[in-house]
């Protein structure tokens, strides 16, 4: 019997071999082009461990003490600002993820929506903060229209993704009643995408609370100030601190997140 | 589900009085936090500044338009290494990622009590703290320049791939691995052949996802320092240079939606 010595390979990721390698070898020739253009200096790197080693020992001591105040305003104003884009960025994100669905908005409606959309999600929370900034001045108003921006983006895709998918016999029923198009919403659509809807604004909540960190180093408001000023000032006990503050908070908003997520779906 | 009986007829309501109470105080007490932080901003606010918000907006088109298109040619080596942090940051939280993300899962962890509480407290860390962080930390530890902005985007992404990776481990279906492992394959051959199998699709899935995002985020790591094009959107912007901002800003949305077309691509491709 000829298949007596004939071993078993598992199959390949890519069935076909020419795809594979033409993949395989552009991969590597990628790689050797990107790390030649990769400049190090090594010298600055090495004066600089001593630097990381004074931070990873600040971080085992951490210092709340001496900026206290700041912190505690910092989060504060960072929680302010992360209720107030939450809350006005889904808002405003239905009607948009309901013109952002194909299957119950006309083609205008859409084609506007779906660029809202794409505008909001392609340009990074910190950059779309400097132009707020600009607009409306330092400070947390800025923030919070910023998340609110990025939420609608986010909110409007998935929101729309969602009522493309929905069961449309459901929906048809409603219609054949005689429903107006609010009616065929609210009946037909709602009941359908709420629980989704539901947790992924808690979701949106975590990660706007996250972003609120950042967007305070180009002034938007929040903990990002006082952390950008800590590393300035080389007070890495300080930063520390923050630090293990952002994280507790993020822990604990997941962890109830989660818990009410659980019990609504 | 409650039904009233009142002067001969049936009333239907969705929820009987304890659920209809318990969403009204619930709609009470967001309402009152929501209000109060916004109280808290406005306080913080000067209104003088928001009112004109037009006119500085208005200002600031006249500025950015027309953009400056000769600038064009200096930004291609930046975006180059945009795209370089994006992918070699990704790459090294594969690498790092991956033991993580089977030292979490409660099935393939070594140790339920001691290894995994640490690993998914690792995770949990590395999720937390935004990329941007990452890189005014390692800015400050290992100079400017692209390396920090390399191992910002890593920092971050190696909790994403983790928590994503468990996850996927734990949702495996458990009978193939016991299928394995009755023909008296070694743990090893057992991960090989009956667990990675199950998880590679949701793995590159994954690991195409993070770097889509990563596009995103490697191109503002450079305000802070750390390399790529938005070392050139910080000097364009602190010189006042808008023109060059539209450009910058231009050459980011394209980067973006490639890698966002090229990764639903493949995601489809693979799924």
């Amino acid at each position: 019997m000829a298949a007596a010595g004939r071993r078993w390979r598992a199959p390949p990721l890519i069935a076909n071999p020419w795809l594979r390698w033409a993949i395989a070898i552009g991969a590597v020739i990628y790689l050797a082009l990107a790390l030649m253009s990769l400049e190090v200096k090594w010298s600055r790197v090495c004066e600089g461990l001593d630097r990381g080693w004074t931070f990873v020992v600040a971080f085992a001591q951490p210092n709340f003490i001496s900026r206290s105040e700041e912190i505690v305003e910092g989060i504060v104003e960072s929680l302010t600002m992360t209720v107030v884009a939450t809350v006005f960025g889904i808002l405003i994100s239905i009607p948009i993820g309901l013109g952002a669905a194909r299957n119950i908005a006309p083609v205008p409606v859409y084609l506007v929506c779906r660029a809202i959309i794409a505008v909001s999600r392609t340009f990074q929370e910190v950059i779309v903060a400097i132009l707020f900034v600009k607009m409306f001045g330092f400070g947390p108003l800025a923030g919070a229209v910023t998340l609110a921006f990025a939420t609608i983006g986010f909110m409007g895709k998935l929101l729309a993704e969602d009522i493309e998918d929905i069961d449309p016999a459901q929906a048809e029923a409603i219609r054949a009643t005689g429903a107006s198009w609010p009616q065929l919403v609210n009946y037909g659509i709602q009941p359908q995408v709420m629980p989704r809807l539901l947790g992924l604004s808690l979701y949106r909540f975590d990660i706007n609370f996250r972003e609120s960190a950042v967007i305070g180093i180009v002034g938007a408001g929040g903990i990002g100030a006082t952390l950008n000023t800590a590393f300035d000032r080389y007070e890495f006990d300080t930063a520390a601190a923050i630090l293990i503050t952002i994280i507790a908070i993020v822990m604990a908003t997941e962890y109830g997140s989660s818990l009410l997520r659980r019990r609504l779906q | 589900m409650p039904v009233t009986i009142g002067d001969g007829r049936r009333e239907w309501q969705l929820r009987d009085r304890r659920g209809q109470i318990g969403l009204w105080l619930m709609w009470l007490v967001g309402t009152a936090i929501t209000v109060a932080a916004i109280e808290q901003i406005s306080g913080e606010t000067i209104w003088a500044f928001v009112w004109d918000a037009p006119e500085q907006a208005a200002d600031l088109l006249t500025r950015m338009v027309p953009p400056r298109w000769s600038y064009l040619d200096k930004i291609w080596s930046p975006l180059w290494d945009t795209i370089n942090i994006a992918t070699l940051g990704t790459l090294l939280a594969i690498v790092l990622g991956t033991p993580l993300g089977f030292l979490a899962a409660r099935n393939t962890t070594p140790s339920v009590a001691l290894v995994r509480p640490l690993a998914l407290l690792i995770i949990v860390s590395s999720r937390s703290i935004n990329s941007l962080i990452w890189a005014l930390l390692l800015v400050a530890i290992l100079g400017p320049g692209v390396l920090a902005g390399i191992f910002a985007i890593a920092l971050r992404s190696i909790g994403f791939v983790g928590k994503l990776l468990y996850e996927a481990i734990e949702e495996i279906d458990l009978s193939q691995v016991e299928a394995i492992d009755a023909t008296g394959a070694s743990p090893a051959q057992t991960l090989a052949y009956g667990i990675v199998p199950q998880i590679m699709p949701a793995f590159a899935g994954i690991s195409v996802y993070r770097w889509d995002i990563n596009i995103r985020e490697s191109t503002v790591v450079g305000l802070v320092g750390a390399g790529g094009i938005g070392l050139q959107l910080q000097s364009s912007i602190s010189t006042l240079a808008w023109p060059q901002v539209t450009v910058i800003f231009i050459a980011i949305f394209v980067t973006v939606v490639a890698s966002e077309w090229l990764s639903a691509r493949i995601r489809h491709a693979i799924i």
